[in-house]
Parts: C-alpha cells; sequence; structure tokens
C-alpha cells in the first residue's frame, strides 16, 4: 500500500518545469492576442483631477486604454468584491473602480495594444493630474493611531500584575519591516476570448475558484461564462490567495474589447500588491528565578491599508506554547495610505514568532539558563490558549535531535567566546510553530482499462509539490505505478477546493483522494465479486485492497483478480468517482506543527559582516509524505528565514509614500553565497488522531522561528542585541 | 520606454557621425545598464547607436610594457584573461566582485565605466532628482541615503557611483582613450568620471560624440601585494557599501609603491596620492594603514543613514591594506573575509 507516500519521490511536473514544457499564465497563446500595460498612481492619496489619454491613444497599435471614466461596468457593492481570502472589515480595492487613489502603485489605467512594447510606450504618453490630500505611511510616526482589533484569545490571568512581580523580567519592540513578496514569476493574467462571450482565463493564482467566484461577481458573469486555469504557478508564498488586480484588468479588457489580452505585471507593479505588513512586537516576559514562566505579554502594532483591516495571528503563539499562568495579547492596526497587506508564508508566525523567540533568549541570558533549558522549563503538552491536548507535539524530540545534529553541547553561552580567526561565532536557537489545517477538497478519479488514472481537482499546485504527492497518494491507493497516475490541477472546472494556502493543502488533498480511490475500490470490488468463477466472490468488499495492478484479498489465501480483467469483464472502459472529502470536526484537540531551529552565524568582528554557515532545523510534523519535496520545503523556509533575518525590507520614502526599492537588485533576498549548509532533520510524530494519514503540511513551519535563531546567533556571537529587522552590519557597527 | 531609432555603427567614426548629428543619441554596448534605465523611463534617447560588433575587443600590450584593452571587451572576458589574471590580478577580481556572472557576460569595459549611479530616486521618475532632471532637488539629501555618499558630495547630488571595475582601474592608475568628434584624447580614469558639484548631471569628463576606445593599464601591475575587498548587504550580487582595492610594493615589510581607491563612498573612485605618498617609505602595519585611512577620509560627511560608512570605510581600508601585504588577497568566490 506505501510504495510511494513517505518516499522521496522525485516532482512528477519536474521534467516539464526544467524543460520549459511547463506553460504558465503569461505564456498561454491565443488568436489576435491584445496586450495590457498598467499605468500606476505616483502619489499616495488624492483624486485624479485630469487623465489625458488622447496621446496615448494617437499611438499606432493602441487600441484602447481603460480607466475609471473608460470602462465596462463593474460591481458596486463592497460583498461583490470579497473573495474568500478577504479581510473581513473593509471595502476591498477596486482597479479602475474611481478616481480615488489609495495607494502609491495603485493601477490607474490600462493601455491594450496590439504589442506589449506599444502598449508601454503608449502608457509614457498619458498625462495625469492629482489633486493630492494629506497622506501617512509612516508606522512609526503613526504608532499612536494605532486601533484594536478584535482577539480571538481572552486574557489568562492577571498578566500586568505577575509581571510586576516577577523576579525576572524581559521587555522589548522588535520591529519588522514590511517584506514584498518576490516569486519569480511575475504576477500575469492571460484572457482568451473564445468568440462567443466566454472567457478562458489563465491566471497566476493560488485559487483557481476562489478567481473565478470573484471575477463572476464582479462582471456580473454566469460561471460557465469564465474558467480560470493556473496549471503552473511560479511561486506565490501567499501573495495569490486573493485575485489579483491584472486578473481583473484582463478580464476587464477582453469583455470590452471581445478580444484575448494578456496583461503582465512589471517588477516594479508587484510592489502594488500585498505585503508581509511591517510589525512593532512589543513581548514582555516575567519569571522566576528557575526559569517557570509567570507572564507572556505580546502586543503587536501592524499597517495595514485604509481601505481594510488585515490582520493575521502574531501575539497568540506563545501562550499557546509556554507554560504561563498570566499572559495577555493584543493586536493593533494602523491604517495608514498604502496597499493592503496579504499573507506571506506562515502570515503573522514569521513576524510573531520571530520576537518571541528573541525575547525568549534574552529573557534565558537574564536569568543564566541555556536558551533550551528554558524551553523545557515552560514546555507544555497541551496548547496552553484552549486548554486542549495535541492531536502529536514531538516538540521536544525536535529540541533533542536537533541540539543533537547541531552540537549544541559544545555552546558556550558567553557572547563573543566562541571564534574562528577573525569572525566571532555564535550558535542560536528557536522555536517555531504552526497550526496543521485541513479544509473540505473533492477529487475526481477517472480510472481506464488499461490500468491509467486520471486524478483531477481545482487545487493548484504553488510549487510545493501538489502535483507529486496527489499521484503519490493515488498510486497507493489505487495499486497502480506512478507513471500510471496523470494529475491535473487548478482549473475552476474540476472539482472543489479551497485557495492553496495556510498548509493545508497536503493533508486536505491526499484525503480526497483517498475518498475517491476508496469508492473505486469498492466497485472494482463489486465487479470483480461479480464476475463468474470470481476467486473473490466469496469475500467482504471490504477486505479487498489494490495492489500492483490487482484487486486482491487482504487474507493470506493470495486470491486475487486482475483490474483490467474485471473491467474488460464488465465491458468498462472506464470507472470514473468523483468524491469530496470533509474532515469530521474535533475540537477537542489541538493541531500544530513545530520546529526547533538551529543557527551558527559567523560574523566578521571589525567589519560586521555576518555569514550563516550552519542551519540545522529540525521538525515535527506528522507524517512526511514526500520526504524530498518536503526537505525542500523546509529548506525554501530556512532559506527565507535567512533573508528575513538579514536582508529583506521594503524601504519608503514617507515624503512620497513611495516604496524606492521596488526591483530585485535592491530589495535583497538571499542568493547563493548567503546560504551554507541546511539541514532538515524529520522527527517522528506518528499521528492517528488528526487524519487518517498522519498529514499535517510543509509549507510554513519551515520559516518560522529561523530569523529569530539567527538573531540570537548574532548577539551570542557579538553580545549584540538588534532588535530591528533586518539585521545589516551597520546595525552590528553602531 | 520610450520609442527611439536605432543605428549600427560602421565604425567608430561612424558612430561618432551619428552622436554629433543626433545630441540626445546613445551608445549601447551590452545595454545591461542602458535598458534598465530606459525601461524605467530615466533614459529616454532618440536613437540608440549599437556599437556591439565594432572591433574593440582586443587586449594588447603597449610599447611601453603595459595593456591596451578595447572597450567592448566583456567583463568577464577581461577578469578571466590569462595577462590579466596574472599581472593585474586586483582588476580581476574588482571585476569578479561586481554584479553576477551572466551580467559581466554582457557588460562591456565601456559600459561599466559608464554605468549610473544606482540612488533610488535616480531610477524612480516620480521623485525629484538633480542627476536625472537639473534644479529640480536631491532627494537622496533628506531621504534614503544609507547607500549614498560620504566624500566629495554637494548639496545638488550625494549619488556614489557602482562600479567595482573602476576602482580597481583607479588604483592601478590607468588611462582612459577617447575618440570624438575634434579627435583622439587620453585623460586619467581618476579624471574620467566627475564629483557632483552643481552639474550632477554629468557623470564624467565625456564631450557629447564622444566614445570609449580603450583602457590602457600602466606597466606596474601590482600582482603579488593587492587586495579588493567588497563590504555590501549580502555576500554576493550586491552593489558595494563600501569598496577597497590596494596595492602595494613591499620591501620585506617597508612598502616601497602604495595604491588606494574606494568605491560605493563617493561620485567617482576615491584615490589620493597624497596618502599613497605618506605610505611610502612607511612599514606595512595596521598603524600606519589606520594612519592612511584616517587620510583618505579626511573631510568625510555623513548624512542621516550612511553614517556608518566612515568607519565602515576605515576599518575595510586597514584590512585590505593587510591582506594585500601578506599577500593573501581576497578571494571573491569565498565569502569569508581573509
Ligand atoms: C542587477 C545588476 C547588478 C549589478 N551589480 C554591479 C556591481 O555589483 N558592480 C558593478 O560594478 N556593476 C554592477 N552592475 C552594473 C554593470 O557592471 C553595468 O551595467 C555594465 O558594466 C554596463 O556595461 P554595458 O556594456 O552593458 O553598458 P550599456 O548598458 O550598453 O551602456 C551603459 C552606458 O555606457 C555608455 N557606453 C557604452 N559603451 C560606451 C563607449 N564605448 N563609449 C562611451 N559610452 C559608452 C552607453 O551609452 C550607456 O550610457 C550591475 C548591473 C545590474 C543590472
Ligand atoms: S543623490 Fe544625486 S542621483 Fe540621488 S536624488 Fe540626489 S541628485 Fe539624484
Amino acid at each position: 500500500m506505501n510504495a510511494y507516500v513517505g518516499t522521496p519521490t522525485s516532482r512528477v511536473d519536474g521534467r516539464a518545469k526544467v524543460t520549459g514544457a511547463a506553460k504558465y499564465a503569461g505564456e498561454f497563446a491565443a488568436d489576435r492576442l491584445l496586450r495590457g500595460f498598467v499605468v500606476e498612481a505616483t502619489i499616495p492619496r488624492g483624486r485624479i483631477s485630469r487623465l489625458d489619454t488622447s496621446e496615448a491613444l494617437k499611438v499606432k497599435g493602441v487600441v484602447d486604454v481603460l480607466t475609471h471614466a473608460h470602462r465596462p461596468p463593474l460591481a458596486d457593492k463592497d460583498d461583490a468584491w470579497k473573495d474568500e481570502v478577504a479581510p473581513e472589515k473593509g471595502s476591498p480595492f477596486r482597479p479602475l473602480y474611481d478616481d480615488r487613489i489609495k495607494f502609491s502603485g495603485q493601477p490607474i489605467a490600462l493601455v491594450v495594444a496590439e504589442d506589449w512594447e506599444t502598449a508601454k510606450f503608449a502608457a509614457s504618453r498619458i498625462r495625469i493630474d492629482y489633486e493630492e490630500e494629506a497622506f501617512a505611511t509612516d508606522l512609526e510616526s503613526e504608532r499612536g493611531k494605532a486601533a484594536k482589533v478584535d482577539q480571538p484569545h481572552k486574557p489568562r490571568g492577571d498578566a500586568v500584575a505577575a509581571l510586576a512581580r516577577a523576579a525576572v523580567r524581559h521587555e522589548a519592540d522588535y520591529v519588522i519591516p514590511s517584506e514584498h513578496h518576490n516569486p519569480m514569476e511575475l504576477y500575469a493574467t492571460t484572457a482568451v476570448w473564445d468568440g462567443s462571450g466566454r472567457l478562458a482565463i489563465y491566471d497566476k493564482t493560488q485559487g483557481v475558484q476562489n478567481v473565478q467566484k470573484f471575477l463572476c461577481s464582479v462582471f456580473g458573469k454566469k460561471p460557465d461564462d469564465l474558467r480560470v486555469i493556473s496549471p503552473y504557478v511560479g511561486g506565490a508564498f501567499g501573495s495569490g490567495l486573493r485575485p489579483q488586480y491584472q486578473v481583473v484588468l484582463a478580464t476587464m479588457a477582453a469583455l470590452a474589447l471581445k478580444r484575448s489580452v494578456r496583461v503582465v505585471l512589471t517588477r516594479r507593479q508587484m510592489y502594488g500588491l500585498g505585503y508581509r505588513p511591517m510589525t512593532i512586537e512589543h513581548v514582555a516576559l516575567g519569571a522566576s528565578p528557575d526559569g517557570t514562566l509567570d507572564a507572556v505579554t505580546h502586543e503587536a502594532i501592524a499597517v495595514t491599508s485604509c481601505f481594510e483591516d488585515f490582520s493575521r495571528n502574531d501575539t497568540g503563539w506563545g501562550e499557546q506554547l509556554y507554560k504561563s499562568p498570566n499572559s495577555r495579547l493584543s493586536h493593533k492596526l494602523v491604517h495608514l495610505d498604502v496597499a493592503t497587506p496579504c499573507d506571506m508564508r506562515a502570515p503573522g508566525a514569521a513576524s510573531g514568532v520571530c520576537a518571541l523567540e528573541c525575547a525568549m533568549d534574552e529573557l534565558a541570558v537574564a536569568l543564566k539558563l541555556d536558551p533550551i533549558e528554558l524551553r523545557l522549563k515552560c514546555y507544555s503538552d497541551r496548547d496552553q490558549s484552549e486548554d486542549l491536548p495535541y492531536t502529536s507535539k514531538q516538540l521536544r524530540q525536535c529540541y533533542a535531535r536537533g541540539a543533537e545534529a547541531f552540537g549544541w553541547a559544545r555552546r558556550n553561552p558567553a557572547p563573543r567566546s566562541m571564534r574562528d580567526g577573525k569572525e566571532l561565532v555564535g550558535w542560536g536557537m528557536a522555536t517555531g510553530v504552526w497550526e496543521a489545517l485541513q479544509m473540505p477538497v473533492a477529487v475526481r478519479i477517472v480510472l481506464t482499462a488499461n490500468g491509467h488514472a486520471e486524478v483531477s481537482c481545482a487545487a493548484s499546485d504553488i510549487g510545493t509539490g501538489t502535483y507529486t504527492i496527489v499521484a503519490q497518494v493515488a498510486a497507493d491507493a489505487l495499486g497502480l505505478p506512478i507513471e500510471n497516475i496523470s494529475v491535473r490541477l487548478a482549473d475552476s472546472t474540476l472539482p472543489q477546493a479551497p485557495v492553496e494556502g495556510g498548509s493545508w493543502m497536503a493533508a486536505s488533498s491526499a484525503h480526497a483522494v483517498l475518498g475517491a480511490a476508496e469508492d473505486i475500490r469498492q466497485e472494482l470490488a463489486r465487479l470483480a465479486k461479480a464476475m463468474p468463477d470470481s476467486p473473490l466472490a466469496d469475500l467482504d468488499a471490504a477486505k479487498v485492497t489494490l495492489v500492483d495492478g490487482m484487486i486482491a484479498s487482504n487474507d493470506t489465501n493470495g486470491a486475487a483478480v486482475s483490474i483490467a480483467d474485471v473491467m474488460h469483464h464488465s465491458k468498462l472502459e472506464r470507472i470514473e468517482k468523483e468524491k469530496l472529502n470533509q474532515f469530521a470536526e474535533d475540537k477537542s484537540h489541538a493541531r500544530n506543527t513545530h520546529s526547533a531551529v538551529f543557527a551558527e552565524v559567523k560574523v566578521d568582528e571589525q567589519l560586521g559582516v555576518i555569514r550563516v554557515t550552519r542551519v540545522v532545523s529540525a521538525v515535527a510534523a506528522g507524517r512526511i509524505l514526500n520526504t524530498k519535496t518536503g526537505r525542500s520545503q523546509i529548506m525554501g523556509g530556512v532559506v527565507w528565514g535567512i533573508g528575513m533575518a538579514l536582508h529583506e525590507e521594503t524601504l519608503m520614502d514617507h515624503r512620497f509614500g513611495r516604496i524606492m526599492n521596488a526591483n530585485i537588485a535592491e530589495y535583497h533576498i538571499p542568493v547563493n553565497a548567503d546560504i551554507h549548509d541546511v539541514d532538515v532533520i524529520f522527527v517522528d510524530e506518528p499521528d492517528d488522531r488528526i487524519n487518517r494519514l498522519g498529514i499535517k503540511g510543509l509549507g510554513e513551519i519551515g520559516i518560522v522561528g529561523v530569523p529569530a535563531a539567527i538573531a540570537n546567533a548574532v548577539y551570542h556571537a557579538t553580545g549584540k542585541r538588534i532588535r530591528r529587522f533586518p539585521i545589516t552590519l551597520d546595525k552590528l557597527l553602531e | 520606454m520610450n520609442n527611439f531609432q536605432y543605428s549600427r555603427a560602421s565604425d567608430i567614426a561612424d558612430a561618432i557621425r551619428l552622436l554629433a548629428v543626433d545630441p540626445s543619441a546613445k551608445l549601447i554596448a551590452g545595454g545591461t545598464n542602458l535598458i534598465d534605465l530606459m525601461k524605467e523611463n530615466v533614459e529616454r534617447p532618440s536613437r540608440l547607436i549599437d556599437i556591439s560588433h565594432l572591433p574593440l575587443r582586443d587586449i594588447e600590450e603597449t610599447a611601453d610594457g603595459g595593456l591596451r584593452i578595447g572597450a567592448l571587451v566583456p567583463n568577464s572576458d577581461l577578469a578571466y584573461h590569462p595577462m590579466i589574471e596574472q599581472r593585474y590580478p586586483l582588476l580581476a577580481s574588482a571585476i569578479l566582485a561586481g554584479a553576477s556572472a551572466q551580467l559581466r557576460n554582457m557588460a562591456s569595459v565601456g559600459g561599466n565605466l559608464m554605468q549610473r549611479t544606482r540612488c533610488a530616486y535616480f531610477y524612480d521618475t516620480a521623485t525629484p532628482c538633480n542627476k536625472r532632471s537639473p534644479g529640480t532637488g536631491c532627494s537622496a539629501l533628506d531621504g534614503l541615503n544609507r547607500n549614498h555618499a560620504i566624500l566629495g558630495t554637494s548639496r545638488f547630488c550625494i549619488a556614489t557611483n557602482p562600479s567595482d571595475m573602476s576602482v580597481a582601474l583607479a588604483a592601478l592608475g590607468a588611462l582612459v582613450h577617447i575618440a570624438g568628434p575634434t579627435g583622439a584624447r587620453t585623460v586619467a580614469l581618476t579624471d574620467f568620471h566627475r564629483l557632483p558639484d552643481d552639474k550632477p548631471h554629468l557623470d564624467t569628463i565625456l564631450g557629447s560624440g564622444e566614445v570609449i576606445t580603450a583602457i590602457e593599464l600602466p606597466p606596474r601591475g601590482f600582482a603579488r601585494n593587492y587586495s579588493y575587498l567588497k563590504i555590501r548587504d549580502r555576500l554576493s550580487y550586491a552593489f558595494a557599501l563600501v569598496s577597497v582595492a590596494a596595492a602595494l610594493e613591499l620591501e620585506g615589510n617597508a612598502i616601497s609603491e602604495a595604491r588606494l581607491a574606494l568605491g560605493g563612498v563617493a561620485h567617482k573612485p576615491w584615490r589620493s596620492l597624497e596618502v599613497e605618498a605618506a605610505l611610502r617609505g612607511q612599514a606595512a602595519t595596521p598603524d600606519h594603514f589606520g594612519h592612511a585611512a584616517d587620510l583618505l577620509l579626511q573631510g568625510a560627511t555623513a548624512h542621516s543613514h550612511n553614517g556608518f560608512k566612515i568607519e565602515l570605510a576605515r576599518r575595510a581600508i586597514v584590512r585590505t591594506l593587510m591582506q594585500a601585504t601578506s599577500a593573501t588577497p581576497q578571494s571573491q568566490s569565498h565569502k569569508k573575509i581573509a
């Protein structure tokens, strides 16, 4: 049954990707395809007083220029603009809706031309005048205007009093800058007009059905009118959860002009989309001298736009993870003249746990305790915020295995005590935590008499490996070689799936495959029993397994019939089953993934140059479906965590309200030279409670804790505590 | 991006003629800087004069034992040329510290000398910038200026020259050969780039209609005691916060000749003959190097975010000179700082 699940199976789409056969949204061809180029606002707040397109329209090859004053009708109620992932509170951004400017970089016109260069050139011929208004974009100077958003967690005990009387206290602000998504693939949509009013929309998205529903409600269309397809995604990491404005613009233009239209954003324009919001995380911890925690308070102040309240769980992790009788959390937002933030890998946790785990390290120093020992002192086998047991929690093992692999026992706790020539050596660690969510997903399996199966589902594969794990699970469940499984994903006409995010897709799609495969198995068993002289005639249908192309008895008698024979005999070319898998609601247990991250940095003592020479990430995330793609996920998270610690920062000039490093030359992410040894350990974490296969998901946990582990290592190396990320060398020289 | 005409120059004279008739025309070599700027509407040439195929790709020995390098030699060919690796390893090292392998394959020597600043305001047409639009003001003065200059600035511009190659060329005493409508001329590399003064839109002394044809290296290559150290915000593929090119000739531990140039700190590679003269005859010690650093950084001024560069430059100078002294130059592939 487990030929593939749990093995390091290579990506089934790997060859298509590296040979260029895999097509992305901006690569689909269409007859008489028009190209759109977006014109963006250059001020953060105000009104368009004049938008003169006449010069642009004179350019040969320009077909039209869409603006708020010249466009097809759009829905006028906020609800119509709320996609599956939209913040509950607010009025979603509507591209080209009216003359209001809400952020610099907002799209205000789409030039549509016969080719891209013409559209781009004509865009530079558009004249725009603004009525500018006073604006604010700086979280730190507007910090006083922070307003509370609803908090799911109620306070535990009296954290204020407990802090006041705590023998040892640590309290500090940690500042995490806004970070922008820079997936390799630019946001793109090709809307293909079929001549009859229907559109096939190739879009870069994490959820084709979300986009389809959204577009239908924005443009007043029926699901049959708009089909959304997104077979491959060149990285999205949360930026593609909500429909992005280019899909609205491409659809708008195609509907208006009754022609196929492609819109591809530029790298600079990508900085007009969502981002990880800047946060000021205030953490205060109180402890007894022996290291037992008495109080945890975590307050976050985050940026959001003036039109939507975007917030994530930054603050809830400490009070869930660590035993403390008193805790208090708060999350506040400051409304600024910027685009609405969006999810970015481990939204909330990446920032919040960074602050928490730096604070825990500082507390350990104050207590003169080893950082792991402190965490073990307040280790909890129950979810502290809900007071629930976990379906499984092997974090203790993560600490132990990670520490062993890293060689933590050889650490001299004194800062600046370890060196390698001109470099100071620092060892730091941190805990990581994320949720193990699961969602309803439907899968269709079509088994054909030649022993092939097609498995299809509307879920996206955003590079995480969904194609591969779906194929693995299907191959095992149907008893077929993986080569005989073809997987179709990310087409809105396929069976239902939510957006791919939250690390829920592995568990959700795998169990949906199991469900549909189970129906196939039962059908085959029924047919097999009905065959004349069937060796399975007397068997209970529940007691057969599909294996090696056979329907085989679970008993040891070896009775079996080939699937091909059964189908042939039943005169069936194909068996098709579609099933929606719903997970039984179970509020009796908490579901989380955990990790322990260990980092070694070497810091040039004179020059402050930091190298992250080693990272060990020990992860407990239930059963690992594919150790190869799983390892890649964690490594990717570690690399991003290194970027968060040392490199990433969206730089805004608050006098202009504009992002000044909107390109990947100046917005730094790690390059190969910044990455050295990354060791991923999967800790055994059997979990028969969470779901049938014991899967938890790996998309996000890899980044959580990494920035803190590095910051703590930098402290250990240099004796300097940098609480304002990223840790650039100038901060060490100060 | 603007519309433009395209001409393929048939020879240097043709390029000069085409430039002369159309003052807003631009030469294009590798295109790695110019095209980027055109995409952002920062450069809006009416015509591109393609010189990339012209026969300026030779590296030849000169009569006095130096080298003459054609303006179109790709950066990577230059860095890996045996004569450069053996005789002028400082230049090879500086080139390899810059950009990425792909960019270096495209980039030409002439284009590298002419590349424009990376000041973010210069790149963003929605913000004031004297270099891009003279008279509009300098946004960096009170803005994001962490990467900006500490030396030779003016109140009109505090941008830096981003080239790594030029820093080594400055230290090596290279010459720039120029052809133009009124004939050929040769200038020292250190005189080729300008300080911003009140005309920051002029990066270099290159006159209208002029073309760089070659650079020339004097015979002295400092192949034994040299180092190029580039400090940046990630370990590769980032512009310098501070970079140092150092070259020494030693007799025992005594300095008989010294070269020292800085990148990332000014509108041009920063070199001082006085500082080098002061080093001559001294022992190669951290103290003397620290003193030289102080001299070279004399007059350095900080803006709101770049004050760290002064101390960083000081330390980097000492370290680079020490690397040069011990003949353990900074490796450009292993990022640990020697
Ligand atoms: C992402 C990125 C990172 C980079 N990082 C670095 C770095 O770390 N260090 C570094 O040093 N550089 C770096 N570069 C810059 C790179 O070195 C330059 O873009 C390159 O050297 C320019 O050469 P080119 O031939 O492509 O010039 P082009 O783009 O063709 O031309 C640039 C300018 O030079 C003029 N020009 C070209 N040839 C001549 C000539 N013969 N005579 C007169 N004028 C001429 C052109 O008219 C144009 O104005 C980076 C570039 C990019 C895009
Ligand atoms: S520093 Fe120079 S390039 Fe930058 S904004 Fe000022 S004038 Fe422009």
